[in-house]
């Protein structure tokens, strides 16, 4: 059987609209039956790369991809990239500027999130090219 | 269309043009329309009465029992609901509205504002002794309660387990009538509602063993024979029947529970639309800087439901103004029941339902999304409401669920015209 596939525009700088993509995703999960404690870490660990995308990577595109016992997210953009990924990984590490801060965001908290979320987590990245973000959350 | 769920709302079909206006704007899509008139799938409505609210016809009208059915018992009890206090013009004491019902024929009043001070300080205990899941979600209101229950599954252990106000109310007022010697079959406890959500939560007992609540009316109704009874009053007849305090009052708006948490960090949001909202950030767990979280369907708070008759922000500034007459809420108010803990929470936890599941099994489900894709590509995605749907996704839905098995009207007309 084929699975379901999904893309999502993401719009850079646009607070407004982030996280409908997570929430499209969450709403066909629900539509499939998925457990709630699975799609809750797919919620988070989607709607943190979302809001990244917005915030550091200029939007892009988030690319759905849902099988029978699992969900593959790639969130690309071609945004600054980042420079070094263990680094960016760090709890409580974040490059946000001041007023992205006073928006409440850049806690320096998602990457780490989305790591302990998710089951596996790829980020390929290339300053002033872009970054790939995989998600791949298993279900139970 | 028509099932076993509580109807919540029905409709008037001679007074129905069978515009979109309830479809497009139900906050779960639970309304479709069909032959020209709006019907509802009552498995998936929450009462939070929108639709009856903006219908521009007037047809969509809420269930709740007629006051008549107030000859049903010996021993009646009225429990009116904080709102109440907001829809009398130059009311300034409440007593008037107390007075107003025994004068209408009920044999004793007991204030849902006052049971609203015993849950908030039952809130406190429950906050103290820490055994809750930040952030703590309220579950006085029954529509967003019922929301949370049909499509926030995640959010289940953030719940509020304590029973809402109208039944601490009612449980409390029969417990202490039979104290009292009152035959129990005697005993009619009468709520009157701001809304049609109260009127379904109270009927079915979500959170409780058995309903305590034997009728809910409509603030509507009440208010209408109320006036004049209140009119007759003397203020020498007046006895000082309210022993709300001014926190209890306060529930009536939004922010009037959170505020009587005494805590720093809550957030309290109004209106389906925020509410659903919130409600997606919680689970992307985006609302990690508060602890208390009040939702309200109704704009305002409960002076905001439907089964009103003032205006929310009208009845919003009587309720600030009358708030300040009464005393200041005791801080140990629970002792002057000696009720255990125990009495005041959940007796049942209320039931999940999955009405977003397109198939108990996961496999068909998935070929039904997927076929759903299939055919929302085919369509304009105009979300014109043509087929009686409220979006294009939803007629898919329908169609691929066997519920309808029409086309697009709107293609249909289009590919005529190309034809022609
Ligand atoms: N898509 C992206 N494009 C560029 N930089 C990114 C991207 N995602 C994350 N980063 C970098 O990694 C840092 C840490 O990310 P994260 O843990 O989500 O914290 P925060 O977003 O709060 O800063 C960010 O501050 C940013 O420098
Ligand atoms: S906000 Fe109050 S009036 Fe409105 S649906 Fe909820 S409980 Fe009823
Ligand atoms: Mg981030």
């Amino acid at each position: 059987m084929e699975n379901l596939h999904f893309e999502y525009e993401v719009a850079g700088n646009n607070f407004s609209q982030a996280g409908m993509a997570s929430d499209a995703v969450k709403s066909t999960l629900k539509k499939m039956g998925i457990a709630s404690e699975d799609i809750r870490r797919v919620a988070i660990a989607m709607y943190e790369g979302e809001i990244n995308m917005v915030i550091h990577g200029g939007g892009g595109v988030a690319v759905i991809d849902i099988f029978f016992d699992h969900i593959e997210i790639k969130l690309i953009d071609h945004g600054k990239g980042i420079e070094n990924i263990e680094l960016a990984m760090t709890p409580g590490y974040s490059t946000a500027e001041d007023e992205i801060r006073a928006l409440g965001f850049g806690a320096g908290m998602g990457l780490p999130n989305m790591k302990k979320y998710a089951d596996v987590l790829e980020i390929e990245s290339e300053v002033g090219v872009g970054t790939t973000v995989y998600i791949r959350v298993d279900f139970h | 269309m028509e099932n076993n769920y509580f109807h919540t709302v029905f409709l008037d079909a001679d007074k129905c043009k069978g515009c979109v206006t309830c479809m497009k704007r139900c906050p779960t899509e639970a309304i479709r329309v069909r032959n020209g008139k709006a019907s509802v799938f009552y498995d998936r409505c929450i009462g939070c009465g929108e639709c009856v609210r903006l219908c521009p016809s007037h047809a969509k009208l809420a269930s709740y029992d007629s006051f008549d059915t107030i000859n049903d018992f010996k021993y009646k009890i009225a429990l009116p609901a904080p709102s109440l206090y907001g829809q009398f013009n130059n009311l300034t004491d409440v007593n008037y509205v107390l007075n107003g019902l025994l004068a209408l024929g009920f044999d004793e009043v007991f204030e849902v504002g006052r049971g609203a001070e015993y849950a908030s300080a039952v809130t406190k205990i429950i906050f103290d002794q820490n055994k809750v899941k930040y952030p703590v979600i309220s579950t006085a209101c029954p529509a967003v309660l019922e929301l949370i229950l049909s499509r926030y599954h995640n959010l289940k252990d953030n719940l509020l387990n304590i029973l809402a106000p109208v039944d601490i109310s009612a449980k409390l007022a029969r417990d202490k009538a039979i104290k009292r010697g009152i035959p129990p079959e005697d005993i009619g406890v009468y709520f009157i509602s701001p809304c049609p959500a109260k009127v379904y939560a109270l009927k079915l007992g979500v959170g409780v063993n058995k309903p305590y609540v034997d009728r809910v009316l409509s603030t509507g109704e009440v208010y209408m024979k109320l006036v004049p009874a209140m009119n007759k009053l003397e203020p020498s007849d007046l006895k000082p029947l309210s022993k709300m305090g001014n926190l209890g009052l306060h529930w009536a708006t939004s922010g009037g529970e959170a505020t009587a948490t005494f805590r720093s960090k809550y957030l309290a949001a109004d209106g389906i639309e925020n509410v659903k909202h919130i409600l997606d950030g919680l689970e992307d767990n985006t609302l990690t800087e508060v602890d208390f979280i009040e939702l309200d369907a109704c704009a305002g708070g409960c002076v905001g439901g439907v089964l009103n008759v003032e205006n929310p922000f009208v009845a919003k500034a009587r309720i600030r103004q009358l708030r300040m007459k009464l005393p200041a809420t005791s801080s140990n108010i629970l002792a002057d029941e000696g009720k255990p803990l125990s009495y005041y929470v959940w007796e049942d936890e209320p039931q999940f339902k999955n009405f977003d599941k397109l198939d108990e099994n996961r496999l068909s489900a998935m070929q039904k999304l997927m076929e759903v894709e299939n055919l929302l590509n085919t369509l304009p995605q105009y979300d014109c409401g043509m087929c009686g749907a409220p979006s294009c996704r939803a007629f898919a839905e329908d169609v691929v669920s066997g519920i309808v098995s029409d086309k697009c009207p709107r293609l249909d007309t289009e590919v005529k015209n190309e034809t022609k």
